[in-house]
């Protein structure tokens, strides 16, 4: 029989001494890329549920009441917050008084207002107790979504969103003014 | 007595196939997450305790930018585009608009509406990549004689009879406080005593009163 010579033109043939080239296995070991692959998963899926933003519920007093149908607010019970520019918070406690016998018109900032409210909380009856806030035209949106969250930090059933008095923003303004800012 | 003879199996199983399975998962999920929805009106939000996730359904939303500037947006579900429409057409009807129905179909697309009602003709023209929080004007509240946004809510008043749209009201950090009372007196004037505000949620702090009642109740 004929026979096709398909080793290559020059007959060049491997001897015996030459080692040949061993045949590795072709298959990987694919568990770490399993891993990887589960490991990003949960990546996707924690992030994805995570980053939703939450709604804060606030209601809205009715306009339209009759005066005798609006409830009245004991004085003693009662703390008014006030909302200034570059997040200056001020309270007084009852009614205002600002003559000359003395002031119970204090300052305060965010950080420490938590603890007048959880002072005030304390010190009068749950059933007298709401809180008045007055934000005014310069405080910010931050502002008063920081006030009414710490409302529900602090668990106060009874608070109001209250337009402010031109009393109380001139007040408002002579602090801000002597105080240097 | 003949043992059967039991094959010596390989212990390593083939992973081809679960490693398929993973990355097919891990597909379906980059390509669903949303990372950060590019929005039109950048807002900031700030953070609360609150810790209701915001509705999607039977929204209707108002943004207030930074620069207290009003739009109105709804959910994106096709119930909510339809009530949609039928809000933009009881205002071209209540105010005499004049707007075309092409001209409705192309407000009902866009992302929010942020112009007077005298320009939404206008804006029904402006390509949808076009319309962003700097370049439209906003709905006009600023002051109470003319606070269009009374108009827009009395409008989701009538199409929404009966039942309760979910009131969202998106603000930025350092939006001022008289824009934020406007919005509110337009809910106010048409019956709407309750909405919600769209916040980050905040861990509630230590030692406080929320705090406690939490404990209280997971124990």
């Amino acid at each position: 029989m004929a026979e096709m010579d398909t080793s290559g033109g020059g007959g060049h043939k491997k001897g015996p001494g030459v080692k040949k080239g061993k045949k590795m296995s072709t298959r990987v070991d694919l568990t770490p890329m399993v891993d990887l692959g589960f490991l990003l998963i949960t990546f996707f899926i924690f992030t994805t549920t995570m980053s939703q933003p939450t709604a804060m519920k606030l209601a809205l007093p009715d306009d339209t009441a009759k005066p005798e149908e609006q409830n009245k607010a004991k004085a003693s019970g009662a703390l008014t917050i006030l909302l200034g520019k570059d997040n200056h918070v001020f309270y007084y406690e009852g009614i205002l008084q600002a003559d000359a016998s003395g002031t119970n018109f204090k300052s305060s900032n965010f950080k420490d207002i938590r603890d007048v409210i959880i002072h005030k909380k304390k010190t009068t009856d749950t059933a007298d107790m709401v809180v008045v806030i007055k934000p005014n035209e310069e405080s910010t949106y931050k502002n008063v979504i920081d006030i009414l969250d710490e409302m529900s930090i602090n668990v106060i059933g009874r608070y109001a969103l209250v337009d402010i008095t031109p009393d109380e923003d001139q007040l408002i303004k002579i602090t801000e003014q002597s105080s240097g800012q | 007595m003949a043992r059967p003879k039991i094959a010596r199996k390989s212990t390593s199983i083939d992973m081809t196939a679960m490693c398929d399975v993973a990355f097919l998962l891990l597909s379906f999920f980059i390509l669903t997450t949303k990372f950060k929805p590019s929005e039109a009106v950048p807002i900031n939000t700030p953070n609360s305790v609150a810790s209701k996730i915001a509705p999607e359904k039977d929204v209707i939303m108002l943004s207030l930018n930074k620069d207290g500037k009003v739009f109105l947006s709804t959910g994106d579900g096709a119930a909510d585009k339809a009530n949609k429409k039928e809000i933009i057409s009881t205002i071209n009807s209540s105010n005499n608009l004049g707007l075309t129905d092409a001209d409705i179909a192309a407000l009902v697309k866009a992302p929010f509406i942020g112009v007077a009602l005298a320009q939404l003709s206008q804006q029904a023209k402006i390509p949808i990549e076009r319309m962003t929080g700097d370049a439209l004007p906003g709905i006009p509240c600023k002051d109470t004689a003319n606070n269009e946004l009374i108009v827009w809510m009395r409008a989701v008043a009538t199409v929404y009879a009966g039942q309760k749209p979910n009131l969202l009201l998106k603000g930025d950090n350092i939006a001022k406080y008289p824009s934020f009372k406007n919005i509110l007196t337009a809910y106010r004037k048409n019956g709407f005593f309750k909405f919600q505000m769209v916040t980050n949620p905040e861990s509630v702090p230590q030692g406080s009163d929320l705090w406690k009642k939490g404990t209280a109740a997971a124990k």
